[in-house]
């Protein structure tokens, strides 16, 4: 049962895509979306195994208020950046849920992880904690609460994240081999969280738009990971939609603004170049 | 291993699905559209729900109630946003 209300969640999420691709159906292609969503909820608040109810719908009531505020009271000319903040809780949820499942199984030792699940804990910290630091630079640059609008590039900057990256890796590892609320975890969360900020200041303000697209990406994939770790359906297949999806529309907007999709996907990579010729 | 093919599968074609579904956007509905899949990526507040709903120990449970309410945030800001957009586009034409 709770399988095919997913079903029918997912369904309406691609026609959402679809139809806010078009200007006429734009609108009611928001709106099948957010239909779908409930669905999604509430099938899951019926058939999802919530024992503790009063703390997940106080947690419901209390993010749709935030949102609501959000979404009501931002200026329309800051709308890029709110969707980026908005993205960034999305990144920093899934992790959290991966933390959770962490716990989990921290406590009950009876129960072990299988390799697919504790995999998928990994990349879920890495992927969710990037999003969340990248779309927070993202949100304060477009602010202009820091770094103004310029790029921040320094020497060596891509040898900075790429051996980022590759600690984040080797902590990730030692993760799967250990999974327990202890050093790895705390040095993968905390990698990641770097990680993404290194990837975001060598973007300026005016590149920023395709960054929270290609960040919103991460977010799905960051949910769909979190599917593989409570084997859930309904996150597999609505997270790597949007994955899919997003990588195809900041492909999409860089070639609209006339700029380089893997300069964007490595974290401005040859900006400086670009920063000259300008 | 039965499930891991089941959920690889689910992955593979669900893949496949987003590739195509996006094709020819206006340049005017780039933002709308980022901005609605961004709230759909706020799905994962059906993982925070399952997370917090089982929770064992209260540390679980903090963490759970963090990720519902960043996730439900996303999610209703992210669908509010886009309404509000779509119906700036609407006023100008």
């Amino acid at each position: 049962m709770l399988n095919l209300l997913y079903l029918l969640a997912a369904v309406s999420f691609i026609f959402a895509l679809k139809m806010l691709s078009s200007p006429k159906t734009a609108v009611a292609g928001n709106l099948t979306g957010a239909v779908g969503m409930l669905v999604a909820i509430v099938a899951t608040l019926y058939a999802g195994g919530v024992v503790d109810f009063p703390t997940v719908l106080a947690g419901l009531a209390l993010g749709s208020l935030f949102g609501l505020l959000l979404a009501l009271f931002t200026p329309m000319t800051a709308m890029p950046e709110m969707v980026g903040l908005l993205n960034g809780f999305g990144g920093a949820a899934s992790a959290l849920v991966a933390s959770a499942e962490l716990v989990r199984v921290h406590h009950t030792p009876e129960e072990s992880l299988g390799m697919v699940a504790i995999i998928a804990i990994a990349l879920s910290l890495l992927i969710g904690w990037v999003t969340f630091t990248g779309s927070m630079v993202a949100f304060l640059r477009l602010r202009e609460w820091i770094l103004g609008g310029r790029p921040t590039l320094f020497p060596g900057q891509h040898w900075l994240n790429l051996a980022l990256f590759l600690a984040s890796v080797v902590a990730a590892v030692f993760l799967v081999q250990k999974p327990e609320v202890g050093t790895p975890f705390y040095v993968l969360s905390a990698l990641a969280a770097v990680l993404g900020v290194g990837l975001t200041i060598p973007i300026g303000g005016a590149d920023m738009p395709v960054v929270i697209c290609l960040l919103n990406s991460y977010s799905g994939m960051a949910a769909c990971t979190t599917g593989f770790v409570l084997n859930n359906n309904g996150l597999i297949i609505s997270g790597s939609l949007v994955g899919a999806s997003g990588i195809i529309l900041t492909n999409i907007m860089c070639k609209a603004m006339n700029r380089s999709f893997t300069n964007v996907l490595f974290g401005g990579f040859g900006a400086t170049v670009q920063e000259v010729a300008a | 291993m039965e499930s891991l093919v089941m959920m690889l599968t689910v992955f593979v074609l669900a893949v496949f699905v987003g590739f195509e579904v996006i094709s020819k956007v206006p340049p005017l509905l780039h933002t709308p559209l980022m901005s609605g899949s961004n709230a759909i990526s706020g799905v994962t507040v059906l993982g925070a729900i399952i997370a917090t709903g089982a929770a064992i120990t209260s540390g679980m449970k903090w963490l759970g109630f963090v990720a519902v309410v960043l996730a439900m945030t996303n999610v209703v800001g992210g669908f509010a946003v886009t309404h509000r957009m779509l119906g700036m586009f609407r006023r100008k034409k």
